[in-house]
Parts: C-alpha cells; structure tokens; sequence
C-alpha cells in the first residue's frame, strides 16, 4: 500500500505530460481576425508608379483579387517574393500591393531590382490602411471578395504549401 | 568554414556524450574501474566541444556572416559590437546552445571538484549529466541548428529584437539558465543516489553546495530579468507573472525548499525521500520551464519563433527524463529509511511546514501558468490568469512562512519547547507590533496589506536580531570577547541570516512600492509641470537624436524637490529601422528611498506629450534584497565545514579503499 504513495509523482506528471502534449497542437497567437467574412475597409491611396492615379475599394469590386502587404525595408518580403513572382506567373487572381510605411524610390527601386508580381501597388506611406486592414506584421496577405469581404488573411511571407494548399482552393471555391 | 567547424563539433559532442551516458553507469554497475574513468575526461572533452561551438556561432555574429541563417535573422551590420556578441543567445537556437554550454561546464565543474566523492559515485552522477546533455545536443541538431546556412546569402541581417539591445540583457539570460542547469547537478545526485542505493546524510553534505550555488544564479538571474522589465519595458512594473517569468520562479520556489530540507537531510537523517523527490522536481521543472518557453504554448512577452517539431521534441525529452527519474524514484525511495524522530514542535517540523509552504506556493504558479492551456486543451475557450489570482493566493501563503522563518532559526531540533520559544521572541515580537504601529502613524493610509507587509518585514529583522544577540551573549560563564564569539558563528548560519535579512529587505521594497507609488499619465505641452508631493516635473520638449541602429525623439524632463533642482531625465523613443519596432526607454533617477521614472507615451497634438511620471518609493529595496539573499547563499556554500570536510573524507576514502576488501 505504502508503495503507492510513492507513484503519485509520477501518475501527477503524466496528467501533466498529457495537457502539455494536446496544449502544443493549439495555437496561442491564433487570435481568429475580427476582420474575416466582415467588409474590407473602404481606402483611397496613390499607385506606387503613378502618384497621380489613385485607386479605391470600390475600383476593384466584382473580382475576387489578393491584396498583399509589403514593403522595401521587410527581409520577410525579399524571402516571399519568387513565391509570389512564381504565383503572379499563373494569372489565377489579380494581386494589390499594400506597399507599408515606405519611401517611394526604395520602394520602386526594389521592383525594378526583383521583380513586380502585382498588378499595381498602392502606396500607404503613413500606415493609415495597413492599422484599418489590421496589420501588425509583414508580409500579410488578404484575400477579398468580389463584394469587398474579406474572406482570409495569412500573416508572414506566402510559402508554396499555403498557396496550394488554403489560397487556391479557397479561390476556387469563390469562383464556384 | 567556422560555422561548419562548430557544427561538427556539436556532433562529435553528441558521440562523446553517449559514451559518458553509458560507460560509466555500466562500469558503477559492474565495478569496472576503466570504464568509471572515462567519466571525467569524457565531460572535460564535452564541455571543450560545445564551447568550442559557442565560440564558432560568436565568431559568426562578430564577423556579420549572414551567410548563417541564425545570423542573418538575429543581427544586422550597424548593430554595436557587444550587442552582436550578446545576439548569439538573442534567439531560440542560440539560447539553447547557450543552455547546453552551462550544462556541460556543470558537469565539468563536478567533474573537477568531486575528487572526495567515491568512484562509483561520480560515475554515475556524471553519467546522468551526460545523458542530459545527450538529449540536448541531440535537440539542436536535429531542429535547431544555429549553423544552418542560408542561400542566396543576404546583404543586411534582421536585427536583434530591440528589447534585448539593453545591458541587462548581457547578463540576465547566462546567469538564469546557470541557475536553471545547475539544479541539474542536485539531479544528477539524486538520480545516482537512488541507483545506488547510498541515500543518505552524506549525500545531501555532497548535494548542499551545488544546489546553493545553482540557487544564487537563480536568484540573481531573475532579479536581473525583473530589473530589465521595469526599465526596458517602460510601464514600471517590476514583476508581472507572465508565463516565462513563471516559468522561472517555480523553480526557485522548488530549490528554496530543497535547500532547507537539505539541511534537515544532512543534519538528522530525516526527510530523505522528500528532499531526493524536491530535488528531481526542481530540475523538473527547469525542464518545464524550458518547454513553456521554446515549444510556443504559452503567449508571452518572451515569445519566441515556434516550430512545432520543437515543442514535441521537449516534450518526449521531458516525457523520458522526469518520468523515468519519478518512476526511479516510486522503485527505490519506498526502501530508504525514515531517518531521526523528532517532536511535533522541533525545527524539523518547522522547516516541514517552510518546504510544505513553498511546495504549494509553487503549485500555486503552476496552476495559475497552465489553467489557461488547460482550458484551451479542453475546448473552454481562450482566458488569461492574471496577477489579481498570484496576489491572491500568495500573500495568505507567505504570511506563515515569514512567521516560520522567525521561528525555525530559534528552535532545537528534535524537540523544541512551547513556552521557551515564546519567551525568547517576545522582545521581536512585541518589536514587530511597535515598528509596524509607528511607521503606519508617520506614513499614515497604508492599509490593512500595507500593515501586514510592513509586519513581515520587520518580524524578519527582530527575529533575526534576537538569534545573532542570544549567539554573541556571554554563556556558560566562559569569559570570550564578542568578536570572537562573532566568529564562533559558522559562516552557514550567517549566510541564513543574511539570506532572510534579504527576504526582509525584499518585502519593505515589495510593501512600500505598493502602497506608495505614484503613477501619472498626463499630457504635456512644452514647459508644463507636475507635482507629485515635493517632487516637480518640468517638461522641455522633445528632440531627434541619432543612435547607431535607431533614431529616437528624445525628451528633456527637469525635476525639483523643495524647489531645488534634483536631475534632468531624458526618456526615448527609438525607432528601429531594420525591424521598424519602436521602443519606449525609460529615463531613471534612481535612489535609495525612492526613484524617479520617466517615460515618454504618445504624442499628442500641439507639440505636447502623453508623458507617464512614477515616483516609486523603495524600489531597488526589492532587487537589494535579491542581492543580499545571493549573498547570503555565497557564504553559506563556503561554509568551512565543506572545505575541511573535503580534506577529511578525501583521507577517509582513501583509507577505506586501502583496507583489504
């Protein structure tokens, strides 16, 4: 009998272990965004290659397009962007660049220098519609609907697997 | 080429450690002299190899090779020099190579310093040592090299995390993973004693010093990370029971009790199988400590990058060493003897309740740390526990230890009486009451928790007072001099009292902060002013200034007491291009009764700021008495009874290996 008292340790630490293991499935950043399935905010911003022309929500509703957020400054970006090059290649969706806090010659100099997969970018110099879109880091990537929703975002660089793997499907299913 | 070099070195680690894992418990089993003495050479070659690494990965961030991709992602060219040498631990893969590093000097440091220990005895401390290490060098290489590479190369790196761009950063990770590792040598011990079966009060002798030394590294690691938060972070705070700062107290809680039940271990034979069990769980939960913090399931401020292949790495290493070191424990523990009888009112009972305490006190955190992941694993919902709970649940449980803490130093062991100990603290006690009644009248409003904290503090004080009077008065009626009774006195006893006296220090800093700080968010326009007491505060704007990696506004903020001019504070906020954060940096006026605290919030319109201005009375009392309790730790491990005793068993050993077997 006595010896059982001596095995509460050990019985303790695997209940421990157990919560431990189903606790490390889940996600603790995973803060589902208030901003899924909801209208994405209404802007009005410059296009990176000509200041004079400017685009709106409005413009682009009635397409399904991807709105990516970048800048000149984000290392994240450099490492994300063949994957983007790649995917712009397919012609699948439309993709809007956010260019984030940026200085416009960096930012038109980083194109010119590695590519522009976008089919325009839109300048947001003080940030004003990176915080309404939520952005707290970058890269991000939205995908909006043809009725302005946003149906979902992925945060950090775009990899091939999430591509394939949650963004096509999900465009397949809006064109459906 | 270096960084390669560093990788190999980690594997030919890995192989070392595998045959110090294995050889010498083999060899401790079956009485093979040659394989035992593999043991030492084995952890000097081990702690060689992985320092060999660490300075590899160093040569890297000193050299910008952002070729590596740790590098690359942890520093950046315009980063100063000593911070690009601090960046080496700035990350998850360096931190636990960092973690790795301190484990194998442990292990080199016992190999070094056990020469009175019997053979068969290091064998198998070292060859649990050597297993840890194992699984550790196993987890870096496998996922979490440092040296990976990274193609095509980058011009520019990603910056170390601004917040740890602070001298406090230097210094508070190595000496908290040197706390959290070397309760690995108090395991290590346990776990050999256990297996051979030699549980008794000459291992806790051998334990005590290890454990202590492990101990004072805790202490000061965590005064340091608290220290950081509240000049780094710029909200004041000093302690904020988030999950990592949890993760690092749980341990100290455990290792405080266990150095008390050491005691009792050594002196009275008793308790052995709850201190071998503390020791096991305060390594333990170092091992915890390192899951919650790298396996990403607890949101924090310290979080780091998480990849889920680390988390379930941690966990089986975790899964494999407690379980096996507790089921160790449920085989041989229930076969050691019980040890010295004592009374119910003895100092064994009363360090009995100490370590009872600080067990549950610790069970406390651990809840309070894992409910929310519980919940979460259970589908209900995402909360957060918050310090409203910790301060709930801590003060009812420190108010007996702290009466505790009076007590037990006064008491015989074995059997103590009643009416003697009352007798004897009655001058402390009626002290107690006068001091906390006289400083509640001048300070006046400081409440019933006030009360109770300004009591413990000085209950503290007077007990230990009464202890070092009744050691310096004349007895016996042997004529010595004061100072040479002084000397009488062990250096373990003295490092106990200076040890609590820090406790007591810590408390006045903890109660007086509480109820006397004075935190004010006020807007700013240039050459307003706030009063706080005698205290004025004159803002004179803000201006850019140039850093070597960052800009920052730099406020000028001019303080009078009684209308004399005490300082100037400058508070900043940095902005760091390379990873585009910004950092609020206190500006300080620290002192002995109070400090004066700065911060710069939001601009506001007009030129005017949102400016926070704390008074904070006593403060640094609460990090003083981390250092005192440091202190008192380091004179109790060079207590002489250690040293001579190394002499005196060495000899002994030696004799006893001489006498026909």
């Amino acid at each position: 009998m006595k010896r059982l008292w001596f095995l509460i340790p050990l019985f303790a630490f695997f209940a421990l272990a157990v919560v431990l293991a189903v606790g490390l499935k889940r996600d603790p950043r995973e803060v589902p965004s208030p901003l899924i399935d909801k209208p994405a905010p209404k802007f009005a911003l410059p296009r990176l290659d000509d200041a004079a022309k400017t685009i709106r929500l409005d413009d682009l509703r009635g397409k399904v397009w991807l709105l990516n957020v970048w800048a000149s400054w984000c290392v994240a970006c450099r490492e994300e962007h063949p994957v983007l090059l790649e995917f712009a290649k397919k012609r699948v969706v439309p993709i809007y660049g956010l260019d984030y806090k940026d200085e416009r010659a960096d930012a038109q100099a980083w194109l010119a220098r590695f590519g522009n997969p976008y089919d325009a970018s839109l300048v947001d110099a003080d940030g004003r519609v990176g915080i309404d879109f939520g952005v707290y880091g970058v890269p991000e990537t939205f995908v909006i609907d043809g009725n302005g929703v946003i149906r979902m975002k992925h945060i950090g660089p775009l990899t091939p697997e999430v591509l394939r793997d949650k963004i096509e499907p999900l465009l397949k299913r809006l064109d459906a | 080429m270096i960084p390669e070099l560093g990788h190999f070195a980690l594997w030919l680690a890995l192989g070392i450690a595998a045959v110090m894992g294995t050889l010498p418990m083999l060899g401790a089993h079956r009485n093979r002299g040659d394989w035992m003495a593999l043991a030492r050479p084995s952890a000097r070659a081990l702690f060689a190899l992985v320092g060999f690494a660490f300075l590899c990965l160093a040569a890297s961030f000193v050299g910008n090779d952002f070729s590596v991709l740790y590098v690359a992602s942890n520093s950046n060219s315009t980063l100063p020099l000593h911070y690009r040498i601090t960046a080496v631990w700035g990350g998850h893969e360096g931190s636990i190579l960092l973690w790795l590093l301190m484990l194998t000097f442990w292990s080199f440091a016992v190999a070094s310093f056990s020469k009175h220990l019997p053979e068969k005895v290091t064998a198998r401390i070292l060859a649990v040592m050597g297993w840890l290490a194992f699984g550790f060098l196993l987890f870096v290489l496998a996922t979490s090299n440092p040296f990976d590479r990274l193609f095509p190369v980058p011009s520019e790196g990603r910056d170390l995390n601004p917040l740890l761009q602070d001298p406090g950063m230097v210094i508070h990770p190595p000496m908290l993973y040197m706390g959290y590792v070397g309760l690995s040598v108090a395991f290590a011990f346990a776990v050999a004693a256990l297996i051979g079966g030699n549980l008794d009060a000459q291992w806790a002798r051998w334990t005590r010093p290890w454990t202590t030394a492990a101990w004072i590294f805790l202490t000061l690691g965590i005064a340091l990370g608290s220290g950081w938060a509240y000049y780094e972070l710029g909200w004041g705070g000093w302690w904020f029971w988030d999950p990592v700062e949890n993760a690092s107290f749980m341990p100290w809680l455990v290792a405080t009790a266990l150095i008390h039940s050491l005691a009792v271990t050594e002196k009275r034979n008793s308790f052995k199988n709850w201190t071998v069990l503390l020791a096991i769980v305060a390594f333990s939960l170092s091992l915890l400590g390192t899951f919650l913090v790298r396996s990403g399931v607890l949101s924090s401020v310290h979080a780091f990058a998480t990849d889920p292949r680390r988390g379930l790495f941690i966990l089986a290493f975790l899964v494999i060493v407690i379980g096996s070191s507790l089921a160790l424990y449920a085989w041989r523990a229930p076969s050691v003897g019980l040890g010295a009888r004592f009374a119910l009112l003895s100092r064994e009972t009363l360090l009995l309740g100490n370590n009872v305490l600080l067990v549950v006190a610790c069970g406390a955190v651990l809840l309070g740390t894992l409910y929310p992941l519980a919940l979460d694993a259970m589908n209900l919902g995402k909360i957060s526990v918050g310090p409203p709970y910790f301060e709930t649940v801590f003060v009812p449980l420190l108010t007996p230890l702290v009466f505790l803490m009076g007590v037990g130093p006064l008491s015989r062991w074995k059997h103590a009486e009643l009416p003697d100990l009352a007798s004897r603290l009655k001058w402390a006690a009626g002290a107690t009451v006068a001091a906390t009644l006289l400083a509640a009248w001048l300070k006046g409003g400081i409440g019933i928790v006030g009360a109770v904290g300004l009591a413990m503090a000085f209950w503290i004080v007077a007990s230990l007072v009464t202890d070092l009077f009744e050691r310096l008065r004349p007895a016996g009626g042997v004529r010595t001099g004061v100072l040479h009774r002084a000397r009488q006195i062990p250096r373990a006893v003295l490092g106990m009292m200076l040890a609590h006296f820090g406790i007591a220090v810590f408390i006045f800093g903890v109660t007086m902060v509480r109820t006397g700080e004075v935190e004010r968010d006020v807007r700013m326009a240039i050459g307003d002013t706030t009063e706080i007491g005698e205290t004025v505060f004159t803002f004179r704007g803000v201006r850019e200034v140039a850093g070597p990696n960052y800009r920052a506004l730099r406020g000028r903020v001019e303080v009078t007491e009684n209308g004399k001019p005490v300082t100037t504070l400058y508070p900043e906020k940095r902005i760091y291009p390379a990873t585009q954060t910004t950092l609020t940096e206190a500006s300080i006026e620290p002192g002995f009764t109070r400090d004066l605290y700065v911060s710069l919030g939001e601009p506001a319109n007009g030129g005017a700021w949102i400016v926070r201005v704390y008074v904070k009375p006593f403060i640094d009392w609460i990090w003083g008495g981390c250092l005192l309790m440091a202190l008192g730790g380091l004179v109790a491990a060079t207590d002489r009874r250690y040293r001579a005793k190394v002499r005196a068993t060495s000899t002994a050993s030696i004799t006893a290996g001489a006498s026909p077997a």
